[in-house]
């Protein structure tokens, strides 16, 4: 069982979401964990506010799975999810 | 629910039936007595029966047949989510309400009586939605439209979610969804998203736990829908009861009067508040005016408290769901 805060897990691909309104953002995602095989990892970087009040819930409704949180130091927060649906 | 009710709720029906035969009309047409004076001589506009605003294409196609022949082509939409037909001469109300009928459908409401419950799409497929409002509002127009209420209009609107798209604050009877949050601590990863994704400010960190101020919390749900491993869950879900508001020349905004209804518990407090309006109000006043006039006190404990239910009456359990400022609960 990975780490409850999902730490040292290296992820396949990064999109930087910093500066990107909703529902651009998410759209962004969903493009990118399109692109990517199932259980592969995806970095997102979004700014604090509603990006991080939308995008979250939006990627979990699309069934994939958020499996870490961190706030970067300019306030933006370093997303990692796994791709559990086609 | 009582027999006593039972009883009265059908004594409105009965009224109905007979105001129905004196005009010689069909009693399911004219119960809905959905006919609207024009300023034009002769005209009326003729509102069709549209619960929660849905309409299957079958009906649209009727609709624009009615229009065709027997209006100018056109429909309007009534803020109430009705589809009227304007402009349509008395002397085809017959034709109407019979082709109304070859597909089982039929005229709406004016007049003093329990009108078309209006509701969101709720659950089905708004992802905000926490109840079925369509369900709920279908099942409502069923029992109970056009009864006749002995005053003025009675209106009942759905919402799905505390969003309140259909201004359950300005309804004679309000019902919106709610959810109530519970959190499985040793589920919870301490990801924080539960604290952003709330708009109310409700929960804080607590170290590594989010911790809830329930005097913020509005029970919109939004913490269990993005909590990634599921440690924020339903306990319940059900609806927060408003009574008494209106819009038109003077309007009210409703208070709230009860929480976590079951869809049960709507169809008594629809039936119990009908009969109380009846009752208690006078001349043509909304039964706004009679909470007003007769203190929400006298409804509470005649409607709510006999009901059993989960009765909101401290008006400090009010402010939450206001802008600072403009509200009733004060």
């Amino acid at each position: 069982m990975e780490d409850k805060k999902g730490a040292g897990i290296v992820p396949d691909d990064k999109i930087d979401l910093r500066g990107v309104l909703c529902p651009i953002n998410f759209v962004q995602t969903k493009l990118k964990l399109e692109e990517m095989e199932m259980n592969q990892i995806l970095e997102v970087i979004l700014d604090d506010g509603d990006p991080m009040r939308n995008v979250p819930r939006s990627v979990k409704e699309e069934g994939h799975k958020i499996i870490k949180v961190e706030k970067l130091p300019d306030s933006s927060y370093k997303l990692l999810i796994r791709k559990e649906a086609e | 629910m009582a027999d006593e009710e039972s009883a009265t709720m059908e004594g409105l029906k009965s009224t109905l039936r007979k105001e129905s035969r004196k005009l010689h009309l069909d009693f399911n047409e004219l119960k809905s007595g959905g006919f609207i004076k024009q300023t034009q001589k002769n005209l009326f506009t003729v509102r069709l029966r549209c619960p929660g605003g849905k309409v299957t294409s079958e009906r649209m196609k009727k609709a624009a047949e009615i229009a065709e022949k027997y209006g100018n082509g056109e429909v309007h939409i009534s803020v109430r989510q009705s589809i009227e037909v304007p402009y349509v001469h008395y002397q085809h109300f017959d034709e109407i309400a019979a082709s109304l009928r070859e597909i089982d459908w039929s005229v709406a409401s004016c007049g003093p009586r329990v009108r078309v419950p209006t509701a969101c799409a709720g659950c089905t497929y708004n992802p905000n939605g926490i109840t079925d409002t369509q369900g709920m509002c279908a099942e409502v127009d069923k029992r109970y439209f056009g009864t006749p209420t002995g005053h003025h209009k009675f209106k009942v609107s759905f919402s799905g979610c505390p969003i309140d798209c259909f201004r359950t604050r300005e309804m004679d009877l309000g019902f919106q969804g709610v959810l109530e949050p519970m959190l499985i601590e040793e589920l919870c990863n301490g990801c924080e998203l539960c604290v952003k994704g709330c708009e109310e400010g409700a929960l804080i960190m607590d170290g590594d736990i989010p911790v809830r101020d329930w005097d913020k919390c509005i029970y919109c749900g939004d913490c269990v829908k993005v909590c990634p491993v599921d440690s924020m869950v339903s306990k319940r879900i059900g609806w927060l009861a408003r009574a008494g508001g209106k819009h038109g020349k003077h309007p009210y905004f409703s208070y709230e009067i009860a929480n976590f209804l079951t869809d049960e518990q709507v169809f008594s407090l629809i039936e119990k508040t009908v009969v109380w309006y009846r009752d208690n109000a006078v001349g043509r006043e909304r039964i706004g005016g009679a909470i007003e006039r007769l203190g929400l006190d006298k409804y509470m404990d005649e409607v709510v408290v006999p009901l059993g239910l989960e009765a909101v009456r401290d008006p400090k359990d009010r402010m939450k769901y206001y802008a600072k400022g403009n509200y009733y609960g004060r």
